[in-house]
């Protein structure tokens, strides 16, 4: 029983609660091997060495041989030095579930797809944006400046008080007056909550939930107001099918060639399925470094609905909707 | 008839009525066939065996009529007349059905039938423009959708995230030439100290193997300080391209006297030589008896 202990000891790998008899059977086992001629030892000390054989009680100064323990001393040494690897830790992003509409960069369907879709025109350099803004019913002040913001933020906006007019009969006018974009901003108790954007010749209609609206004048450390210039666009993370095409939509409310003497940068930045919109003037230092600071308003989006086709809430095409049921039920699920 | 004076002492002015409502200023009638809404003598169908009305049902004008003789059936009390659609047209129906009434109750039977027939409009009309759908919110959701957001925003890193890209745009060159910084300079320093610390790690490594103590000879030339033994080492490991280590290590040795302890060199050699240049230091007794002193004297 001891011996086979004795034998399996040496070449099955780490056995956790080895008795010191097994230990003491092991010793008698180097002994004579220790006694053998150098060579011959060296190796089947190599041998034992180089798997992990040994019990863990085992320890540097139980082999007798002097050179051989100080060649076993200066590798545990050089393994120590070598730190363990870092360990990565978990995050909801590396923990995120694949999504099988995650876009390849070189997918040639999606290519096509967008060659051919409704911003085709605009990538295509045919058309250039023109937006309008607008609310919904009898906004309040909050709003209002909102959307003065807003229209300052994006070139080429036109801000027009709605005077209780159905969508439907605004869209047709805008398309004639020769706008690229409607954006309506609903609200709610004096607060904007939420947002229609309508890409207009007769592109999709999204809808977002807004949050967290900060105003200029509630930034801290702010700039000074946005000038005519141009704006830069930055779209993260939109990986998805889905999110691809919203970062279309958001790409095409702003002209194609970007003035860089204004140094002004739009950033919409998706993180979890909620789309942080940011407005910054930046300036490099050096390098490698930017300085960035924070102008016009911010305030986060979030998906609620793409509907193929001006907005028809009644007998619009629906590409996407979020049902909270199925879509949330899983906290590593994101869809943009 | 009879009974209309003592009906209303006891509901009436300071009585207790259950249709009755009474603010500071006002009574009103709570009395579904009430013709004014308010609590009078004139208006109220308790105390009225005569009494009209006209109310609304589904769109449609009802005139309703109570008259003494069916005081007793309560079933049958209120007569319902449907009224026409047309406005002119259920006037002259109500002047028809309350041919010899009081003028007091054809009048408030028609003004009713006025006000009636405006908000009928306005409903028509309000449903044909767009409705204001009111979609409730879940305050579970809500209060975990803000949450999320907070934690996204954190995970966003947003300032980083756009810097990064604004310097990976520069890098690209979608900038074009508008910013001067002088990359391929930058560049060309940057893999220089590269490959320097790359030499100096390889040497670092290599020199427990090569030990060769070569400054002895040109040493004892010179009987300068240690700055000017360096400078005639600079000189003279220019001058001399004999072996590539060699000069390295002048290299080496001159940087180890300039940074009297060098943290940067944390490897192998530099204690040992360090050791060594203090033995030669010593070795040379001027030095050291003019330092000593100017010590002393400083302590002192």
């Amino acid at each position: 029983m001891d011996s086979n202990e004795a034998t399996t000891s040496e070449s099955v790998s780490k056995k956790k609660g080895k008795t010191k008899k097994v230990k003491r059977k092991v010793k008698p086992d180097e002994a004579p091997v220790q006694e053998m001629g150098q060579a011959e030892g060296e190796e089947t000390e190599k041998k034992s060495v180089s798997g992990p054989c040994f019990p863990p009680t085992f320890s540097v100064s139980e082999i007798k041989n002097k050179q051989r323990r100080h060649a076993m001393f200066l590798k545990l040494k050089e393994e120590k030095r070598k730190a363990p690897p870092k360990e990565v830790p978990k995050t909801i992003e590396n923990q995120r579930i694949y999504d099988e509409t995650t876009v390849n960069p070189e997918d040639e369907e999606v290519a096509f797809d967008e060659g051919t879709d409704e911003f085709s025109a605009y990538f295509s350099r045919l058309t250039n944006p023109k937006v309008l803004i607008t609310t919904s019913d009898r906004p309040r002040g909050r709003t209002v400046r909102f959307c003065e913001q807003l229209a300052t933020v994006i070139p080429h906006a036109h801000v027009y008080y709605r005077r209780g007019l159905a969508l439907k009969r605004v869209i047709p006018q805008c398309v004639s007056r020769g706008f690229t974009y409607v954006m309506v901003i609903n609200e709610d108790r004096k607060v904007p909550n939420g947002l229609v954007l309508c890409h207009l010749p007769d592109g999709p209609t999204a809808h977002f939930k807004v949050s967290n609206v900060r105003l200029r004048k509630e930034m801290k450390r702010r700039g000074k107001d946005p000038t005519e210039h141009v704006p830069e666009v930055i779209l993260n993370n939109f990986t998805t099918r889905l999110g691809h095409s919203i970062g279309r939509l958001f790409a095409a409310l702003f002209p194609h060639d970007p003035q860089f003497v204004g140094r002004q940068v739009a950033t919409f930045h998706n993180q979890r399925d909620f789309i942080f919109f940011r407005f910054h003037r930046y300036i490099f230092k050096n390098e490698k470094k930017v300085g960035i600071q924070e102008l016009g308003p911010r305030f986060t989006l979030k998906l609620r609905s793409l509907q193929k086709g001006t907005f028809d809430s009644k007998f619009g095409e629906y590409e996407w909707v979020h049902k909270r049921h199925e879509m949330d039920s899983s906290r590593r699920k994101f869809h943009l | 008839m009879q009974h209309d004076d003592v009906i209303w002492d006891l509901i009436g002015n300071d009585s207790f009525c259950s249709y009755k409502v009474k603010t500071k200023t006002q009574r009103f009638c709570r009395n579904e066939y009430n013709l004014t809404g308010l609590c009078n003598r004139s208006s109220c169908p308790l105390a009225n065996s005569q009494y009209a009305t006209v109310r609304e049902e589904k769109g449609r004008c009802y005139l309703y009529m109570k008259v003494v003789e069916r005081a007793a059936f309560p079933a049958r009390m209120w007569e319902k007349v449907k009224l026409d659609r047309n406005y002119a047209k259920a006037l002259e129906q109500i002047d028809e059905n309350l041919m010899y009434w009081p003028q007091f109750i054809r009048h408030k039977c028609k003004q009713r039938l006025t006000k009636i027939a405006q908000y009928l409009i306005r409903i028509r009309k309000l449903t044909l423009k767009r409705q204001r759908k009111l979609v409730p919110l879940s305050r579970k959701v809500e209060r975990r959708e803000k949450r999320r957001e907070e934690k996204a925003l954190i995970a966003a890193q947003l300032e980083n995230a756009i810097e990064k890209e604004l310097l990976d745009r520069l890098k690209q060159g979608t900038y074009g030439d508008i910013y001067n910084f002088p990359i391929h300079a930058f560049n060309k320093a940057m893999e220089k100290q590269e490959e320097e610390t790359e030499s100096e790690e390889a040497e670092d490594e290599e020199e427990p193997v090569t030990r060769e103590f070569v400054a002895d000879d040109e040493f004892e030339e010179s009987d300068l300080s240690d700055f000017e033994d360096m400078n005639n080492l600079k000189g003279s490991s220019d001058e001399e391209e004999d072996a590539e280590e060699e000069s390295r290590e002048e290299e080496e040795s001159e940087e180890e006297l300039e940074e009297e302890k060098t943290k940067a060199q944390s490897k192998g050699k530099a204690p040992l030589k360090g050791p060594i240049r203090k033995k030669r230091a010593y070795v040379e007794i001027e030095y050291e008896q003019e330092t000593e002193p100017a010590q002393k004297s400083k302590a002192t």
